[in-house]
């Protein structure tokens, strides 16, 4: 039982390392490996499931009777190539974001777009005259 | 001219998709970035008349199945077409191009000249992949579309001048990835337990398994997935800010179109997929839609009275009024349900409206904080008149379409004898009306500031987009025969029940 599921507890731990790794930790490339573990755990549970016990691999031929079943592994082929664009968008965004905050880590993005949002509203709340918003800049 | 063409008649739901799609590497082609505009405006409106084509087809004749390469149901990909579907497919292609119009004189301020042909590229394809995900009839499809709309919306959405725009694409990327995901969990266990991946033999074979531990969690996965991207709250944080900090044609595009088509899917998935009986009576679907459509309205409408970004402000509105439309769906009635379909529409014509026109306010000042309305009644009148009206329709004041929506809302919730609720909704157009009040204030009420430059009203480009849609706000709030009917008759097909 616990053997024969094997598959899908890798899958399972897979996905959940892959979560953990999104959600805890702060710097936007390591998110990006997490995603991507993540979506490759469901890939490796699409392909387990396509698994029919003596089954060959699904190309045809005179002397074999029992084939995978083909269609989860077309549906994963394009699953990959959504994966890899995912990928590669994110990188192209973390690279511009690089660019104009000077920082990968999330604490840090953060912490300059709330400082640039108070700066904004505290402009804003009042109709300050110019004086004080000239303090607060210096 | 289509209509006259018998040979191209059959083939109108492939059409729908594959005009946009063909449409989209074109425009790599024509050098001019007017040209570009004005091809993308085309197509668009082509789609516009396929989808009314659509719809008058389904009205008159039933459900169109398409068989895309001839290969039969189960087992080949089938696009199917019915009431629903020809509903939601109307709305995302007018605004589609309404909103277009407007688009070459907006991006000229916002984005830089070199990415204008590649602006239009991801709109067609954005466009493409909500109308697949609503035209098609096969599951698995429906995650494709779902990446095609969703990865051209990051790139859209990143195309922001504010750098902000990069953050909030980046972080709206990781949810969505999640959200899309999780969809893909849900539908391989589907297939798992069915060994289908089209929608109505789903259906049919579901209900044989349905009370496997196999089957629940698909549907766990496939619900948390799809209100992950329609932004229920609490999973509503990637929205905001990727509204407010994207290009204005971005904004107004897809408040008024991207979170319709996951409320579609969410509708799909439990009415027709899974089934009424095991989506609300199975699992306690309905307490906790009710809960969190409430919870959506009252905290973010409270936040949106704290914005002093008025898109932001909209922002928040928006996940308010989606929990409206959660609010419909949970009482699972036809009158809920139509109210729901009806929400959609009207959210569309209102929101694209107000966002079009903060698009105005933004090619003329450059900014929409709160403190740069001052005055602006006076200095753009027809922008700002724009911006009341869609407001008033927001509230839902009589003669607007926010109207009509919520009185069928109220009508669904009294017809159960759910009055509490309805008082609570009642309390949240109070909240509308006091977001929608701080901007008139400052607008109507305030002289301009000192240090403020005048500015002239905006460019006819956006003046006819932004007064088409507030009249067709007004319109369908009069004349409620076309909206109320589709809407009540995709209800009601959805729940079997035949006029």
């Amino acid at each position: 039982m616990l053997m024969g599921l094997f598959n899908h507890w890798v899958v399972i731990a897979l996905m959940m390392i892959g979560l953990y790794i999104v959600i805890a930790h702060g710097n936007l490339i390591k998110k990006i490996v997490g995603l991507t573990l993540f979506q490759t755990s469901v890939f490796i549970f699409y392909i387990s499931m396509a698994k029919v016990n003596g089954g060959t691999a699904p190309i045809l031929a005179d002397d074999i009777i029992v084939y995978s079943n083909p269609l989860p592994h077309v549906l994963i082929l394009t699953a990959i190539v959504v994966g890899i664009a995912t990928t590669a968008l994110a990188l192209s965004l973390v690279v511009r974001i690089k660019e104009t905050y000077g920082s990968i880590e999330e604490e840090n993005i953060q912490h300059q777009d709330n400082q640039a949002f108070e700066q904004s509203n505290s402009q804003n709340g009042s109709n300050a005259p110019k004086g004080s918003k000239q303090e607060k800049q210096a | 001219m289509i209509a006259h063409l018998p040979g191209l008649q059959v083939h109108l739901p492939v059409l729908q998709v594959i005009v946009p799609l063909m449409a989209a590497p074109i425009c790599l082609f024509l050098k001019r970035a007017h040209l570009v505009w004005l091809f993308a405006l085309i197509t668009s409106g082509l789609t516009f008349v396929i989808s009314v084509l659509l719809l008058q087809q389904v009205l008159t004749s039933g459900v169109i199945s398409y068989e895309l390469g001839g290969w039969q149901a189960p087992w080949g990909i089938e696009y199917r077409i019915d009431k629903l579907n020809a509903f939601v497919l109307l709305i995302i292609t007018s605004i589609s191009t309404v909103v277009l119009f407007a688009a070459q004189t907006s991006i000229e301020k916002e984005i830089p000249k070199s990415k204008h042909t590649f602006f239009y590229i991801l709109y067609l394809l954005s466009l493409t992949g909500m109308l697949g995900i609503v035209a098609t009839g096969d599951a698995f499809n429906v995650f494709v579309f779902l990446e095609i709309s969703s990865l051209s919306a990051y790139a859209l959405i990143a195309m922001g001048k504010d750098r902000r725009a990069l953050w909030a694409a980046y972080q709206y990327l990781i949810m969505g990835t999640i959200g899309a995901t999780f969809i893909l969990i849900g539908i391989g266990l589907m297939y798992q337990m069915t060994g289908t991946l089209n929608m109505a033999d789903l259906s049919k074979r579901l209900p044989e398994v349905a009370q496997t531990r196999t089957v629940f969690t698909a549907f766990a996965f496939v619900i948390v997935g799809v209100c992950l991207k329609l932004a229920l709250f609490p999973l509503h944080l990637w929205l905001p800010n990727a509204y407010a900090y994207a290009p204005s044609i971005v904004t107004t595009f897809f408040a008024a179109t991207a979170t319709k088509v996951a409320i579609y899917l969410l509708i799909r998935f439990t009415f027709t997929i899974f089934g009424l009986s095991f989506s609300f009576t199975t699992i306690p679907l309905q307490t906790l839609f009710m809960a969190l459509g409430l919870a959506g309205i009252f905290i973010a409408s409270t936040s949106a009275i704290y914005q002093n970004n008025i898109k932001l402000l909209f922002a928040y509105s928006s996940i308010a009024q989606i929990g409206y439309m959660i609010v419909g769906f949970s009482i699972s009635s036809v009158t809920g349900l139509t109210a729901t379909l009806l929400h959609m529409f009207n959210h569309a014509l209102m929101k694209s409206a107000i966002f079009l026109a903060l698009g105005a306010v933004m090619y003329r000042l450059g900014n929409v904080q709160l403190s740069s309305f001052h005055g602006l009644g006076r200095q753009m009148p027809l922008t700002m008149a724009a911006i009341v009206i869609g407001g008033l329709s927001l509230i839902g004041v009589p003669l607007t379409v926010g109207f009509v929506s919520k009185w069928y809302l109220l009508l669904a919730l009294l017809e159960q004898g759910w009055w509490p609720v309805a008082v609570l909704i009642l309390l949240g157009s109070v909240l509308a009306v006091i977001y929608v009040w701080r901007l008139v204030e400052v607008a109507y009420f305030k002289e301009p500031l000192s240090d403020q430059v005048p500015v002239k009203e905006a460019p006819m480009f956006f003046i006819i987009p932004i007064w088409t849609l507030i009249i067709a706000n007004i319109y369908f709030g009069i004349d409620t025969r076309l909206s109320v009917e589709v809407a009540q008759a995709a209800a009601m097909s959805l729940f079997g029940v035949t006029p």
